[in-house]
């Protein structure tokens, strides 16, 4: 059993509590212990960190102060946004002159800048092979099987390269790997991380539309049947706005966590990775799937079954064969 | 007792603005064993020279040090002057009071002081010079030229025109390299093919040219004028000698479908193949990798999988059991011309580099590299000289042109410019404008960089006369949508994002050494640039020369060029090596490592420093005959004179000639002693 300090953020604790849902109940059944910081407090995501550069760090490393006191040497920061505040903040102080002597100070208590940050994606891709080995050992059928879903990484998960470093930031990888870990395909597409608009939404809601639609589309177009994120704002945008999106009454795509892809994969229920709290409903979906999934293992059964009698008819004729090839080699023998 | 000229330089006003010329002369008059001490205004004038050969006569001097600017500069023109009045050359000496002092400082006092003291301390080494006589070394009248590119054609012809036997060696089966796959060249849109074929089959019949195809070089040793050099003829299963290139073997063959290099995997090939049909030579190579019978004995089937080519050669050329053969060559000089290779794209990328991934090369058809245009452009190319995209052979209406992919994008590794992009973007442009009239070319581009004569007024017409758009900007992504190959881009003028349907798009990629140059570097001691370039002697004043002496560089393996650059440079190299052939001998100074066998003890850590390769071991015979020890021996032709050696050697044995423990020991104690 791993344990990691957890940092929910604001988005986790209020528009995207689904997130957060699914990730515990994730981490719950992969063995992997999750800590919630005690006293975390706002990582400045835009806000604090185009107001000012020392606010910016500052504000990620008192949560990163408070994990190291707290005893832990990683941080889970699921949210993007997040994540890459905290980062980004760890490379400052790291790298900046005189940054790692003034932010203890600004902080208030010591701090060594020892606290590794992780987003959902790569804890999850670390723990892959678990995942592999869960999945086989799970009872119920896997609905997601052979299911072709589409990892949309947006701009933070990977960007800058120099703050994420952990995959290729134009053409990354590690979310499709879980999705293959999950049993499904990752679906080979062209908006893996391009713009979803992020806090534009409220600004300028048509630009999200436009930016939301040619990333919906594309995946559409790519046989995707789902798309995967790991963001909460790509995923309000992609979700929450895909009403507004549609034109042509296309079939709804539903938009689902990485961590709730994991769940389903691990076969919990839909309702403990709060997949009833999206606007795109994803009750058809699932309820495709599973069917899918039971109607696949039924075929599977019948066709062993069928293979089984289909050998046993085969080994009683040889038997019956070999019986008269006895007797003629006897005839041989005989002639001999 | 020693009796040194001392002469001070003012070089103008380099030195004597900053130095007190007539106090240093006035300091040094009075110093142990200096005879005269004079300054003047420019000693390398010929009243300077005239000055100090007078001053030899009379003073019958038996040394003179040169206070002036760096040896670099004038020691051989000092040492000339000393000659001619009777004086051993290597009696004189430079003391550098300009580089080292004048240009350096400001404050006069201390810049003389600082003058005295240099200039003590080369007249105490000169007291232990020595006469020494220049090296001599023969030289062997053969060159050997690496690359059959249109660099090293060049240097070929030029040094073989000048009567000099030429060992060309190129590791394709035929010369003519990347130029004989382009369909024209910029500025003048000549037909490439028409221009260099001639000279491909010039120098294949020409009688001072020994032509190895399908070769490389194995190993290098000696030194210049002296370079023994083993080159590997790679098994071609095709006897050159016996080949009357019919062509019988390639319609025979049954593996007809291996993607073509010449044609940039636009066009196909057989496993025994002439790359092109204008190939020299036209004897054509098996490529085993592709070939049934190889394919069946890798998997070690008992009967011969195939043989149809040696069925169909009337003349029993094919052998199919040849193996690499070696040649060994008495070469005086080398010319390397290696050329360049183009940089990958996408995400398999050599260590150190990173691709576009979201440019889509390799994934979507009709995103294709600016080589690959050549070949559709080309008139002997897949499609005939038609522009069709490769995805489904229809004429593309819309052609995007990106320029800048890998170049100038530090992000990826490779920051210089490959300044043949901008050029061959706008004949691109222009090829396919003058095939697909109601075409529309679009080139996205960072800055047009067309120096070069006619090179401004060729970029402008393809924007002018022929239409293409130009956008200033970058390309973000690159991507497959039905039918269409969508462009998303910036136009950093309009500041408006952009977005293009294409129907193709042609990437004008960076310019990358050859593969395995740098293993070849070090078989030549030359060195390489971080990005595997060679690196010439001097950027500017020794462009074609190399820091190991006798190696020259041609072409596209020194830096990115264009054909009349790396032809320029190819016919220099070549002139530098007809100079080097002009005399039997060759002079060196004498600045080379001695050992004293009288107390080397043979443990031969000098030969395990040196970086030449300059040191081997000999034997010690007694009266008798018979073999008592072992000692080091430097070689003088390839010593380089640097003196790793005289600083690990623990019997103090070796010492160059012209630094000596003793002169350099002499010139410290000038410092210590004399305030």
């Amino acid at each position: 059993m791993t344990n990691v300090a957890y940092y929910p953020g604001c988005s986790l604790h209020g528009t995207s509590r689904e997130f957060d849902e699914s990730l515990r109940a994730v981490a719950a059944e992969l063995g992997i212990g999750l800590t919630e910081i005690a006293d975390w407090s706002c990582c400045g995501a835009s806000s604090g960190h185009t107001t000012d550069h020392l606010l910016g760090v500052a504000l990620p490393a008192r949560n990163l102060a408070l994990a190291e006191a707290q005893g832990f040497d990683t941080v889970v920061a699921p949210c993007a946004a997040c994540y890459n505040r905290m980062s980004a903040a760890r490379l400052a102080i790291a790298t900046e002159d005189g940054l790692a002597e003034q932010i203890p100070d600004i902080l208030g208590h010591p701090f060594a800048n020892s606290v590794h940050v992780h987003n959902a994606v790569e804890l999850l891709h670390d723990a892959s092979t678990i995942i592999e080995e869960k999945v086989a050992a799970a009872l119920a059928p896997n609905p997601l099987e052979g299911v072709k879903l589409a990892a949309y990484y947006g701009c933070l998960l990977v960007r800058p390269f120099e703050v994420c470093g952990y995959d290729d930031p134009e053409q990354p990888t590690s979310m499709d790997d879980v999705i293959n870990a999950c049993g499904a395909d990752d679906v080979d597409w062209d908006m893996k991380v391009e713009c979803c608009g992020g806090a534009f939404s409220v600004s300028r809601t048509k630009s999200v539309l436009r930016l939301g639609r040619a990333i919906i589309d594309n995946a559409r177009a790519h046989g995707a049947e789902a798309i995967i994120v790991a963001c909460p704002l790509c995923h309000s945008n992609l979700d929450l706005r895909q009403k507004a999106m549609a034109q042509r009454g296309e079939e709804p795509m539903p938009i689902l966590f990485v961590t709730q892809m994991v769940g389903l994969a691990l076969g919990l229920a839909p309702v403990d990775l709060g997949l009833g709290r999206h606007f795109v409903d994803t009750e058809p979906l699932i309820a495709r799937l599973v069917q899918q999934a039971a109607e696949r293992v039924a075929a599977e059964k019948l066709a062993k079954e069928e293979a089984a009698a289909k050998a046993a008819a085969r080994a009683e004729k040889q038997k019956v064969g070999a019986a008269a090839g006895t007797s003629g080699g006897a005839e041989g023998g005989e002639a001999q | 007792m020693s009796r040194v000229g001392v002469f001070i330089c003012h070089c103008g006003e380099n030195i004597g603005r900053t130095v007190d010329c007539e106090a240093v002369a006035e300091a040094l008059k009075d110093h142990p064993g200096v005879a005269v001490a004079k300054d003047y205004k420019y000693m390398c004038s010929d009243p300077g020279q005239q000055l100090v050969k007078k001053a030899i006569e009379d003073n019958d001097l038996t040394g003179v040090v040169v206070a002036a600017c760096s040896p670099h500069m004038h020691e051989k023109t000092f040492r000339r002057a000393c000659d001619q009045a009777g004086l051993n050359k290597y009696m004189c000496e430079m003391a550098n009071i300009r580089e080292h002092c004048s240009w350096i400082h400001e404050d006069r006092g201390e810049a003389t002081e600082k003058a005295i003291d240099i200039t003590r301390t080369i007249v105490e080494k000169v007291k232990h010079n020595k006469p020494l006589e220049s090296i001599r070394i023969p030289v062997t009248k053969r060159a050997l030229v690496i690359g059959g590119g249109i660099a090293g054609i060049q240097a070929a012809l030029d040094i073989a025109d000048g009567g000099h036997q030429v060992v060309l060696i190129e590791k394709e089966a035929s010369i003519g390299g990347h130029m004989s796959q382009l369909s024209e060249t910029f500025p003048t849109l000549d037909c490439s093919q028409c221009i260099l074929t001639p000279r491909m089959v010039e120098a294949y019949q020409h009688p001072n040219i020994t032509l190895h195809t399908w070769s490389e070089v194995e190993k290098v040793d000696g030194y210049i004028g002296n370079f023994n050099v083993k080159i590997r003829k790679k098994a071609r299963s095709v006897n050159e000698d016996l080949c009357n290139g019919c062509g019988d073997c390639q319609a025979a063959c049954p593996a007809k479908r291996i993607p073509s290099e010449f044609e940039a995997g636009l066009g196909k090939r057989t496993a025994i193949y002439v790359p092109f049909p204008q190939a020299v030579p036209n004897i054509p190579v098996l490529d085993r990798q592709n070939c049934t019978l190889f394919k069946g004995r890798r998997k070690g089937l008992a009967k011969v999988a195939c043989g149809k080519c040696k069925e169909a050669c009337l003349k029993g050329a094919i052998d199919y059991d040849a193996e690499d053969t070696f040649v060994e060559e008495e070469i005086g000089a080398i010319v390397v011309a290696t050329g360049f290779q183009l940089y990958n794209i996408g995400r398999e990328q050599p260590e150190g580099l990173k691709g576009y991934g979201e440019y889509g090369y390799g994934e979507v058809p009709d995103v294709i590299d600016g080589l690959q245009f050549e070949r559709l452009a080309s008139a002997s190319g897949p499609t005939a000289g038609a522009i069709l995209r490769p995805s489904d052979g229809k004429e593309p209406k819309t052609v995007v042109f990106v320029h800048c992919v890998g170049s100038r994008d530090p992000e990826k590794g490779i920051s210089y410019c490959s300044k043949i992009c901008c050029m061959y973007n706008a004949k691109h442009a222009m090829l396919y404008k003058h095939k697909v009239h109601d075409g529309r070319a679009v080139a996205f581009y960072m800055d047009i960089r067309a120096a070069g004569k006619g090179y401004d007024e060729f970029s402008r017409r393809a924007i002018e006369e022929d239409g293409a758009e130009y956008i200033r900007g970058r390309v973000s992504r690159i991507f497959r949508d039905g039918d269409v190959v969508k462009v998303w881009g910036y136009d950093t003028l309009s500041q408006e994002q952009v977005v293009i349907d294409a129907d193709m798009v042609v990437l004008a990629t960076a310019m990358r050494p050859q593969d395995g140059v740098r293993e070849l570097a070090q078989k030549l001691s030359v060195s390489t640039d971080e990005h595997g370039f060679i690196n010439e002697a001097h950027p500017k004043l020794r462009p074609v020369e190399t820091n190991t002496a006798g190696v020259f560089v041609a072409g596209a393996c020194q830096a990115p060029r264009d054909i009349p650059d790396a032809v320029a440079m190819a016919s220099a190299a070549g002139a530098k090596v007809m100079s080097l052939f002009s005399a039997d001998e060759l002079e060196r100074e004498p600045a080379v490592a001695i050992v004293n066998e009288n107390t080397c003890i043979g443990c031969m850590n000098c030969a395990k420093v040196c970086a030449y390769g300059a040191i081997e071991q000999r034997e010690i015979c007694a009266v008798d005959g018979h073999v008592c020890g072992h000692v080091a021996y430097v070689n003088p032709g390839v010593c380089q004179g640097c003196g790793t050696c005289q600083a690990v050697c623990p019997s103090k044995s070796v010492e160059l000639q012209t630094f000596t423990d003793e002169q350099i020991f002499s010139e410290i104690n000038a410092l210590c002693y004399w305030e």
